[in-house]
């Protein structure tokens, strides 16, 4: 997995509550079994105003000139500002993939789905919890800013805007851990193998049952 | 100190703890087609080798078409589709499971369903799939979640999941139902009142007179949405209507493990004093048939009630929500549930698919006849069990003569990864549990409801409440 430490990017705004994982990344593209080239699909109904499969020519389909993330203002955006509850629905991890592969390092959100939020660390991504309040200053500062970035320090823990506010956010810390090292946490876990064999034989010994 | 149900089936499972997380071990393992490929691919590349082949049950569901068996394999039409269901195939023959029951196999079907059915999902267990339903399982006093594909990939690596422990959410129903209200509505209602992130951090464990009333299904049709509500896992007690249920399927304990299984299955209640975080408490009696109405599970009203008007909104952002799910549902406030008129009606799902529910909807449709301006009426069985089942009962012809399309199991028309979907601006009764935008095809328009109130509004043409059919 890739680290993240730092990130001074550019910032798009979804402003919508409860976007879900269907219209992150819709059903028809799950049919892939690639980890790999979601993001020209990423917000796939919003973003094109015609039907979209799997193996289309993408640059050939009719772009919806009224979703925010066709602005040419957002192009090059990798923090997506969006509102409470992101991501919920469906534990799709294809949403973290497409919205990775669309170039989206950084999601601000007052709140999120529990199962999209741990996807999102797993594939290299911060997903940042600010306060309503705060959330909705960084819109307004947004729509009133053209090129307006955010400078992310995930060691420090903080979100600084460009006049120099800075924002303090909560990571779990094993969470912080791997991502600013890039772990891979398959091998974290392998080197506990031995408790899990010895766990593993009392709970056999225990409930016999589930070892048919 | 007193534990709540949670407690003790997070507790009994930890293997390790270090900064707060712990590595707590999974013992139940689905797999489906969709959310394995990538995580298999993983295995292979690190020359990984599952933990424990004998905690994977797998099968095939989200990607099967529902009719044209006949032709087998070469029937699905979709090349990408065949190619993931044949994929699945593949990977369990390299790597192994405990049991696979693949595409057409009499036993496939929904993966929550199939399951409970082949008793997989024990008491006392946690279950782990790369679906958010897996919630569902938490009916059998279970620790069941969804997970994404690079815990897949971690599951079958190491037999483990790093986990942070979720707070306790009790969700207490007292009283006794309507008869005419279902799991379904109770599930509904609890979302109408939570909210879609209502649940968020949190485990929900389901109590109270009214739950304790319901059948292993309805059961299962609750957990299943604990997801809906936000919460990754959703569960309710083992008392005598758990136990009863898992004697004598395939994989549950033989004679000479039974006795000491249950004895410990016993155990797995929330001991009394037992400290929630959040208390959420519903009436029984209070709770009608429900309707949702916008493009989130938490727009719901009773059937007798209206599409709310945007000064009901709680703040900015919720009235921001509704414009958008008033346009999309092409519906206008104050429009009252039962002058909605429907194209589609969809029985079926992980949430509504099983012998009950089938029940439920047949008992509506018996003698009738489905309504002319709806287009399809399609009913799906959970798996091809419950299929049977259903059959031995003279259902589908119960079905058949009224109307209805009897199909083969699958995920279906629930997210419409297979050729069942709604067309734009079509409107649909549905069984499932997601009413977003798109889910059930694009431009497609859900209202979730019960089997029953699926088949009444399937016979009027519009919602009516069940009760007065």
């Amino acid at each position: 997995m890739q680290a993240f430490t730092q990130l001074n990017g550019l910032v798009a705004p979804l402003d919508r509550a409860n976007v879900d994982t269907d219209a992150i990344i819709p059903k028809q593209f799950l049919k892939s079994i690639k980890r790999s080239g979601f993001g020209v699909n990423a917000f796939d109904e919003w973003r094109y105003l015609d039907h979209g499969e799997p193996g289309m020519d993408n640059s050939k389909r009719q772009i919806n000139p009224d979703f925010v993330l066709n602005q040419a203002r957002y192009k090059s955006a990798s923090i997506l500002l969006t509102r409470e509850n992101f991501g919920c629905g469906s534990s799709r991890e294809h949403a973290p993939w497409a919205l990775e592969d669309f170039g989206f390092k950084v999601i601000i959100a007052s709140s999120y789905a529990d199962i999209f939020y741990n996807n999102c660390f797993k594939n290299g991504m911060l997903p940042i919890v600010l306060s309503a309040d705060i959330v909705d200053t960084l819109f307004n500062q947004v729509a009133a800013t053209p090129n307006y970035k955010l400078q992310v320090d995930l060691a420090a823990q903080t979100v600084s805007t460009p006049s120099g506010e800075t924002f303090s956010f909560s990571v779990d810390a094993f969470r912080k851990h791997c991502l600013l090292n890039g772990l891979d946490d398959i091998g974290l876990t392998m080197q506990h193998q031995d408790k899990i064999k010895a766990f593993e034989s009392r709970h056999q010994q225990a409930q016999p049952w589930l070892y048919n | 100190m007193a534990k709540t149900l949670y407690d003790k089936l997070f507790d009994s499972h930890v293997v390790h703890e270090e900064n707060g997380a712990a590595l707590i071990y999974i013992d139940r393992h689905l797999v489906h087609e969709v959310t394995s490929p990538q995580a298999f691919e993983g295995l292979r590349l690190a020359n990984r080798k599952p933990w424990r082949v004998g905690s994977i049950v797998a099968t095939a569901d989200h990607n099967t078409p529902t009719n044209g068996w006949d032709k087998g394999l070469a029937g699905i039409a979709d090349p990408v589709a065949r190619l993931q269901i044949e994929t699945l195939t593949e990977n369990i023959a390299e790597f192994g499971a405990k049991a696979y029951f693949p595409f057409m196999d009499a036993r496939q079907g929904i993966v929550h369903v199939v399951g409970p059915e082949q008793g997989a999902t024990l008491p006392g267990m946690t279950v782990v799939c790369g679906d958010s339903h897996t919630s569902t399982h938490g009916a059998f006093g279970a620790l069941a979640h969804g997970i994404g594909t690079s815990e897949v990939e971690h599951v079958m690596a190491t037999q483990c999941l790093v986990q942070k422990k979720s707070k306790a959410m009790q969700v207490l129903v007292e009283g006794q139902l309507n008869p005419t209200v279902t799991a379904k509505d109770v599930a509904l209602a609890i979302i109408g009142k939570t909210g879609t992130a209502g649940g968020n951090g949190y485990a929900i464990e389901f109590a109270g007179s009214a739950i304790r009333g319901l059948s292993m299904e309805g059961r299962m049709t609750l957990c299943n949405m604990a997801i809906e509500a936000g919460a990754r896992a959703g569960m309710v007690a083992v008392d005598d209507t758990t136990i009863k249920y898992i004697k004598g399927r395939p994989y549950a304990p033989k004679a000479d493990q039974w006795d000491a299984a249950v004895a410990y299955w016993r155990s797995l209640q929330s001991d009394t004093g037992a400290q929630f975080d959040l208390v959420v408490r519903l009436q029984a009696e209070d709770i009608k048939p429900q309707v949702t109405w916008g493009t989130s599970p938490e727009m719901v009203v009773a059937i007798d009630g209206r599409v709310p008007s945007l000064d009901l909104a709680k703040n900015a952002v919720q009235k921001a929500d509704w414009e958008r799910a008033y346009a999309y549902m092409g519906l206008q406030p104050n429009t009252p549930i039962k002058e909605i008129r429907i194209d589609k009606v969809f029985i079926g799902s992980c949430t509504n698919s099983r012998i009950e529910d089938l029940r439920a909807a047949a008992a509506v449709a018996k003698g009738k006849r489905v309504a002319a301006n709806v287009k399809l009426a399609l009913v799906v069985p959970g798996s091809g069990l419950v299929k049977a089942q259903a059959e031995q009962e003279g259902l589908d012809k119960v079905f058949s003569e009224a109307g209805f399309e009897w199909r083969q199991p699958g995920c279906s028309m629930c997210l419409a990864m297979n050729a069942d979907r709604l067309e734009v601006g079509e409107r649909c009764a549905s069984t499932s549990n997601r009413n977003f935008e798109g889910r059930q095809g694009q431009g497609g328009r859900t209202h979730l409801v019960s089997p029953a109130m699926a088949a009444a509004a399937a016979i009027a043409g519009h919602f009516v409440d069940v009760s007065q059919v």
